[in-house]
């Protein structure tokens, strides 16, 4: 898309680039009330978002990027995980669009007191928040939290189910470098069977037109997902490809993505060692030789360098991890405007019936 | 019980164990089953009080052999009276109490606690069910003789497997003194440690941990196995998976002295429903995802599970239908489904919801029947669960065509968790009566709208 931003440079005043973004955003996005995984986004959406986050990314690059788009509102990112990047890039995210940002972690909280997701929730929910970004451990936490609250939820990653703003911004990294994603090959190389980053990512490479392999060891694969085979429809991630091998999977691959392994699946028999892991499924130089040229190394953080993937690609000159992160921030800004956007009165999906909220005479 | 002489008359009489399906008229006396005698036209009964039953099919009360009252220990999700109560409006005469109360029913003290609490405030028959092991640890095995002794109908440690399978075969064999069964939970805890629901593409697409059928096949392969070594009576509760079936129908088949029950929901719930949308599957997942009212041990199984133990329960393998009522609180619901507890709050609900079955033609109605009471009473060993002269007169009186939307708030339990919530089913418990007494009138209490 052509951007108007640009032009402005870093001299541009804070209430100009304020009002081009409102113009210009609005004017892109179909106002939504949460993000909580790509599912339910269409091509249309999820393109939107993106071009959306070119402009974002302009802004985040100036001299001053803070602008006032988002000023008066309140986010709070609610992190019942640890997290560097994500937490951080939400924040960065808020701040710069002019959003009041405030941070609770599950640790400094009254979580570690024992207060329930649900009454944690609500305390906040009764100091007039607009969005809450949270991160949980348990799958479909997001969910449960957007029956309970006014507020847009945007799901930071929710045990081992989704990481949609993840996704989005592997959709806008690589757009970037290859432009339209129809017909490209992307591998996921690693623990699909607890990686939310893999299960976000199949729905979003797929939906915009790549096709998706993924290669790891069969114990890293749901019970019903046969080894070397394509999944169907029944499974709900139709046309997805299990590669017998992670060689098969690089092979003529325009994105290679490696996946976080973590310790705790050797300790819990899924794995015999990590150096196995990485002997066999382990993205190496030798392997990216295999991929396209041009192919992109991708990995969405944190990297156990040395174990799924090795040191030199993962700074070499293939690898795009610290542009991921950068474009993180441009991804969440688009993302958080969208949803906190002011004056947005047609939410979609607004008022959720309070689901389970159930007393008894 | 009091002299009290009631005559249902004009209802289509279905006893199973007598091999009675007709229109008939049921006389009770003094509490107890006097005849069922062939109606003739405005028969009318001197001395008796009348309850006009024509259209309605009138079933001897049912007779669940697996509840959970949480009484002592957990009153705020039930207690005997509510429970009781619950099992009355669901048409149920006699429940069996499971043994993971607090303390656990592991001593005779416990259990004639319950049994006296049960008698002086339930309004149904409470059977209770001893532990298998000293509080259900799978350590030692609990005093059996003592729980004998004290009139528990069997011997579970029900929610937590016996896992040693030593304990296990001890157990069995010593059981056979007493002639009760040995129900053991079968799951094998470490085949989907840590999943939450059953293993599938639903599992997969909600990033929920997996539990696959396997955990309970191979526990149920082996209880059968000892059931066979030491000759005793193995109960298995809630069978839900097809290699279980495959091996239930295998010992069955060498004469091992085996029976299963099945619950309503596995048999009309598939893992489907855990996506929120009374078993709907969405394109994407959406608010109402996550709920926690199917996280229930057993999990959900897929559709074709269900199928295999409607055919079962059919064709007999399956002996019986039980509730595992498991009332939750909300704070036990109303949360991630990672934290929610396992469990359905079943007793209002069982009958009409397997009467769905019946409409589709999946199952008859006198089986439907059969399954919930003359099937739990051969079980039990105990004069119960028919319309037999001189047997307690327990009575359901069922309207095969009432239309009712299910709201957890009108039940009698003091818990709501029940998937079925908002969901129309057909077919209806009217009035229950046990030992001649009415203590659950559908047409009281919707002239008074009350709920105590």
């Amino acid at each position: 898309m052509t951007n108007p931003m640009t032009t402005h440079g870093s001299g541009a005043g804070i209430e100009l680039a304020h009002e081009i973004a409102a113009e210009e955003v609005e004017t892109m996005l179909v106002p939504r009330q949460h993000l909580l995984d790509l599912d339910d986004l269409s091509v249309a959406d999820i393109t939107d978002l993106l071009d959306s986050a070119e402009g974002m990314l302009e802004i985040a690059s100036r001299d001053n990027h803070k602008t006032p788009a988002l000023r008066g509102k309140t986010i709070i990112t609610m992190f019942f995980e640890n997290s560097t990047r994500t937490r951080v890039s939400f924040e960065q995210a808020g701040k710069i669009l002019g959003a009041d940002v405030i941070n609770v972690t599950a640790s400094a909280s009254s979580v570690s007191k024992g207060e329930s997701l649900l009454n944690t929730v609500k305390t906040l929910q009764a100091m007039s928040i607009d969005a809450l970004v949270v991160r949980h451990p348990h799958s479909g936490a997001p969910y449960f939290i957007t029956n309970h609250t006014d507020a847009s939820v945007v799901n930071a990653g929710d045990g081992t189910h989704a990481h949609p703003t993840q996704s989005l911004l592997d959709l806008f990294t690589v757009r970037n470098h290859v432009g339209d994603l129809v017909g490209k090959k992307v591998a996921i190389v690693g623990d699909v069977l607890y990686s939310r980053v893999a299960r976000s990512d199949i729905i979003a490479f797929q939906k915009m037109g790549a096709e998706v392999v993924v290669s790891c060891p069969n114990t890293l694969l749901p019970d019903e997902w046969q080894w070397d085979s394509t999944l169907g429809s029944e499974t709900g991630f139709a046309g997805l490809r299990l590669a017998a091998n992670v060689d098969e999977a690089v092979d003529s691959a325009d994105v290679v993505m490696a996946l976080r392994i973590q310790q705790e699946r050797q300790d819990s028999g899924h794995l015999p060692s990590l150096r196995e892991y990485s002997d066999r499924w382990g993205i190496n130089s030798k392997r990216m030789e295999l991929a396209n040229d041009g192919a992109l190394l991708m990995h969405p953080g944190p990297m156990n360098e040395g174990v799924e993937i090795a040191s030199d690609v993962a700074h070499g000159f293939q690898s795009v991890v610290e542009e991921q992160v950068r474009n993180g921030v441009a991804v969440r800004m688009a993302v958080l405007y969208t949803l906190c956007a002011p004056g947005k009165s047609a939410r979609i999906g607004g008022g959720d019936a309070s689901n389970g909220e159930e007393t008894k005479s | 019980m009091a002299a009290r002489k009631l005559a249902i008359t004009g209802g289509k009489v279905i006893d199973p164990a007598q091999g009675i399906d007709r229109v008939a008229d049921v006389l009770i006396s003094n509490g107890s089953i006097e005849s069922v005698t062939d109606s003739s036209t405005g028969s009318s009964y001197d001395g008796y009080e009348s309850v006009e039953a024509s259209g309605k099919i009138v079933s001897p009360g049912f007779v669940d052999l697996h509840t959970h009252l949480r009484d002592p220990g957990q009153e705020w999700k039930e207690t005997i009276i509510t429970g009781t109560r619950a099992a009355a409006h669901g048409g149920f005469t006699t429940v069996c109490a499971m043994p993971n109360t607090d303390p656990v029913q592991d001593s005779a003290a416990v259990v004639g606690d319950v049994m006296r609490r049960s008698a002086a405030d339930g309004v149904v028959r409470v059977l209770p069910i001893g532990a298998i092991s000293i509080g259900q640890h799978g350590k030692q095995l609990a005093l059996m003789g003592e729980l004998a002794d004290a009139g528990v109908i069997g011997f579970s440690d029900d929610g937590n497997p016996v896992t040693n399978a030593n304990l296990m075969r001890q157990a069995l064999a010593y059981s056979v003194e007493f002639g009760m069964p040995i129900i053991n939970h079968a799951e094998d805890k470490k085949i989907g440690a840590g999943g939450v629901m059953s293993a599938g593409a639903v599992a997969t697409r909600l990033g929920l941990a997996g539990v696959p059928t396997e955990a309970e096949t191979a526990m149920v392969a082996r209880d059968l196995h000892l059931a066979d070594l030491t000759k005793a009576r193995l109960h298995i509760p809630h069978i839900s998976t097809m290699g279980s079936l495959a091996a239930l129908r295998s010992a069955k088949e060498c004469g091992v002295d085996v029976t299963a029950e099945v619950t309503p929901h596995h048999l009309t719930l598939s893992d489907e429903w855990v996506f929120g949308l009374k078993g709907e599957v969405p394109e994407a997942v959406g608010s109402a995802a996550y709920d926690t009212n199917t996280k229930v041990n057993p999990p959900l199984r897929s559709r074709e599970e269900v199928e295999a133990v409607i055919d079962a329960l059919n064709e007999g393998l399956i002996d019986i239908i039980a509730t595992d009522h498991a009332p939750h609180a909300a704070t036990d619901k109303v949360c991630t489904y990672d934290e929610a507890a396992h469990g359905i709050n079943v007793l209002e609900t069982a009958f009409s919801s397997v009467f769905a079955l019946v409409d589709a033609g999946k199952i008859s109605v006198v089986r439907l029947i059969e399954s919930l009471t003359a099937g739990p009473a051969a079980i039990l060993r105990r004069d119960l669960g028919s319309l037999k002269k001189g047997f307690s007169a327990d009575v359901a009186i069922i309207d095969p065509g009432s239309k009712w939307i299910v709201n957890p708030e009108q039940f009698e339990s003091k818990s709501v968790n029940s998937p079925l919530a908002g969901v129309e089913l057909t077919g209806r418990v009217v009035t229950t009566i046990y030992q001649g007494e009415t203590v659950f009138d559908l047409s009281v209490v919707n002239e008074t709208g009350a709920r105590s």
